[in-house]
């Protein structure tokens, strides 16, 4: 059975199951849960240092999260879990299976990085059955993951006419036809429409539920706060945070939110009285549309005594949300914490 | 860990068989127009441009074999072959061989490929015999379709060899291939090169202007007066010395070098890609190529494998100077004349006569007294003499040689008008092309000098 819905891009988007076979499980020795272990990894470019230390362990069935500004080594961690170099330094296992060389990576990995590889003068189809008889399988599954990204109505039609994000969508179709048990993927919802991002993140979620690992890194946090369970921040090819995003977004402590209220005047008086919660000068991040809408800053139990004042006092709430999604915060003052560290270390 | 598990993970580590990589790379060639339409090019306008000149009243007489379109079907694979040697079958290397590595940069693939292959040693195999695949098949296209309309157009009559011999129509087809087939050695340096080029400036297309660049390089190099080491050294000689086939007895040394320095052009070509490729960090997303590298580890060793061919030849011919020099021009001349003399005797009804009954000899002079007779130039002199048949008379004749530095040379006839003053000789059904009006002929550069 499939649903089909329709995309901004034209192209309808089907959800099957027909390719979410998850792989048999191999024994993995004393990490069976863990699809990757990476301990102290280490790579460099020359002079320039890439990875300094990265642990990393993602487990089976888990969605993790690499996030970090650019140059922060997430492309080239990728890259390494792909098999496309090997560490400099430090140990790093696949499915239990220690990768010390490039190239050498276990089966079951698949994904893309710095974009999906493909090839314009093909179509779609075309595409993916190349692929496909390149790693010894059948033509078989070429339909079925087609439909699952949503591109069966534009198979035959060649890729060169493809939006960015039919791209990824395609890029991710080829990638499942190898049926991964660790899907790697570099910045898959770019481009994407949000038919498409909302299809993509079923599509990954769904996999994951059947036990496949994914890594994935992304400048979206809106992403990561829907899709992953565990992200890891780097920054400077260091971890500076690495855990569940619940944890991620606790770590900090105040953030900006904008209030409306049906009564602008009485709520600006109570959130002054209101302890430990800042009021804001809103002009410079407020347009004039929400000149009535007010910029606090607290932590959250303040905010909850501030909608209890509000309340109370009989002034209705009608909006009351970050300025900049919690995540985000916790990102920018995270890698604006370790940028400046890494600066004071280079003096 | 069991011994199930170990079997899966031994067989997914295995690198892709060469095999595979070879046929992904055949369907990504022939899935780009400009190859596409290559190879409908290659197979189609060669029968059609034959067909179509051949059937014309003025032939392309100025054209190696072009004299011979209309009397024979196997000219016109030589005026092809001629013509593709100067420019079509560099630009068709560009085209295949010159962007088949850098085009995965441009597309941001390498990855891709890597991951999936897990070998870069059978992607460059994989890529080498891919692009070998095509471009033999635009030469075969070429030079099938070329006989074809030649001898669809006009037919299977003998040839007139380029000394004036005739070649009957079985040695005329075993000849034309076996031509074809020695250019197709020149043809996998410049692919070599290309190759070369493609791995080691990355993403930008320059590769694609590098055979291009080369052969014309080498084509202005073959107009100077090189000494013929050098000369038959450089690896657009194989283009020029199949013309040596043509003449009786055949000049095999010059074309046998030529292919032998192709051919080592582009094995040293091939391992230096290969090198350069393997040496790669396709984990470096900034690569665009080796840049200046380029000149240390390409430019530089080719160069010294240019003169090390120089040495070898040197060291294993005789040959000196130019190759030009009055002894072979008198013997070239002489021996062309004879034969075209008899073509001449068939054409006017007399009473067929042999070389041997002809005893023709050539006496050759360049620029008068203060200049050496040796060396190309347009200011040769000949006088042919022979035995008039049923005569105990001499005949003269005088020829104007305009000698190319590549042994290629055109003699014009200088008179008396009936025997190669004009270029028409009548004959009770009309006039005819008079054979002995122009002669179109080589010397072959690496016999002795001092022979004769």
């Amino acid at each position: 059975m499939s649903i089909t819905e329709r995309a901004t891009d034209g192209t309808s988007i089907a959800h099957s199951d027909a390719v979410r076979t998850p792989p048999a499980p191999l024994e993995n020795g004393p990490h069976d849960t863990l699809a990757v272990r990476a301990c102290g990894i280490r790579k460099f470019f020359g002079d320039v240092v890439a990875l300094d230390g990265v642990d990393l362990d993602i487990a089976a069935g888990e969605i993790h999260g690499l996030v970090g500004p650019n140059g922060a080594g997430k492309t080239t961690l990728l890259g390494l879990l792909l098999g496309l170099a090997q560490p400099d330094g430090g140990d790093l296992e696949i499915f239990g299976s220690p990768v010390r060389r490039a190239l050498a990576v276990p089966p079951g990995v698949a994904g893309f990085v710095d974009g999906p590889g493909l090839y314009p003068s093909l179509t779609a189809r075309q595409n993916l059955a190349a692929l496909a008889r390149l790693r010894g399988d059948g033509a078989d599954g070429i339909g079925d993951a087609l439909e699952e990204v949503g591109l069966s109505d534009v198979a035959d039609d060649r890729v060169r006419g493809f939006s960015l994000g039919m791209r990824q969508r395609l890029g991710l179709a080829a990638a499942l036809l190898a049926k991964p048990r660790l899907l790697v993927l570099d910045e898959p919802a770019n481009g994407l429409d949000p038919a498409g991002t909302r299809h993509v993140h079923r599509v990954l979620t769904d996999l994951a539920g059947c036990g496949v690992s994914i890594v994935m890194s992304s400048h979206r946090m809106d992403d990561l706060a829907a899709l992953c369970s565990e992200v890891t921040l780097l920054a400077t090819g260091r971890v500076i945070f690495s855990g569940s995003v619940t944890k991620l977004a606790a770590d900090t402590a105040e953030l900006d939110y904008r209030l409306r209220t049906s009564d602008p005047a009485a709520a600006r008086r109570i959130a002054a009285e209101t302890p430990e919660l800042c009021i804001l000068p809103g002009e410079r991040l407020l347009d004039r549309r929400d000149a009535e809408a007010l910029l606090v800053r607290a932590a959250a139990p303040t905010l909850d005594d501030l909608v209890a004042r509000l309340v109370g006092a009989g002034v209705g709430v009608r909006e009351l949300a970050p300025v900049v999604a919690p995540l985000e915060a916790a990102f920018l003052a995270l890698t604006a914490a370790a940028t400046g560290a890494s600066e004071d270390e280079g003096l | 860990m069991s011994a199930a598990a170990v079997t899966v993970r031994t067989a997914g580590t295995q690198p892709a068989p060469v095999r595979r990589g070879y046929h992904f790379e055949l369907i990504k060639l022939l899935a780009q127009w400009p190859i596409r339409l290559a190879l409908l090019g290659c197979w189609l306008a060669p029968a059609l441009f034959v067909a179509a000149i051949s059937k014309q009243s003025s032939l392309p007489a100025d054209t190696l074999f072009g004299r011979w379109m209309s009397q024979t079907g196997w000219a016109g694979p030589l005026v092809v072959l001629a013509f593709a040697c100067s420019w079509v079958l560099p630009l068709l290397t560009s085209l295949v061989a010159g962007d088949i590595f850098a085009r995965e940069d441009r597309l941001g693939t390498w990855r891709h490929l890597l991951i999936a292959v897990r070998s870069p040693r059978r992607i460059f195999m994989a890529k080498v015999l891919a692009s070998l695949t095509i471009i033999v098949l635009l030469v075969a296209g070429l030079a099938i379709s070329a006989i074809v309309g030649g001898l669809a157009a006009v037919g299977n009559q003998p040839l007139v060899g380029l000394d004036g011999h005739l070649l009957t129509p079985g040695q005329a087809a075993g000849t034309v291939l076996l031509a074809w087939a020695s250019a197709l050695a020149p043809t996998l340096a410049f692919a070599a090169v290309g190759l070369l080029g493609s791995v080691a400036l990355g993403r930008s297309p320059m590769g694609l202007v590098i055979p291009a660049l080369l052969a014309l390089l080498l084509q202005i190099a073959q107009l100077l007066p090189l000494p013929v080491v050098v000369r038959v050294a450089l690896p657009s000689y194989a283009f020029i010395a199949w013309r040596g086939l043509f003449t009786d007895p055949a000049q095999t040394g010059p074309l046998v070098v030529g292919i032998a320095v192709s051919l080592a052009l582009a094995l040293a070509a091939s391992i230096l890609a290969y090198r350069m490729f393997m040496s790669r960090d396709f984990t470096d997303v900034a690569y665009d190529g080796t840049g200046r590298r380029a000149l240390v580890r390409a430019v530089l060793p080719l160069a010294a494998l240019l003169a090390v061919t120089v040495g070898i030849i040197a060291s294993v011919t005789s040959a000196s100077g130019s190759g030009i020099d009055r002894a072979k021009l008198d013997r070239s001349l002489a021996t062309a004349f004879a034969h075209l003399y008899r073509m001449q005797t068939g054409e006017l009804h007399r009473p067929a006569v042999t070389e041997a009954e002809l005893r023709s000899s050539a006496t050759c002079e360049k620029g008068g007294s203060l200049v050496a007779a040796v060396g190309p130039g347009n200011d040769w002199r000949c006088v042919v003499t022979w035995q008039l048949p049923g005569s105990a008379a001499v005949g003269s004749a005088i020829y104007q040689l305009d000698v190319n530095p590549d042994g290629h040379y055109v003699a014009d006839g200088d008179g008396p008008q009936e025997v190669n003053g004009f270029f028409l000789v009548h004959t009770a059904t009309g006039g005819t092309p008079n054979p002995l009006w122009q002669i179109d002929t080589t010397v072959d550069l690496l016999t002795p000098t001092s022979s004769g």
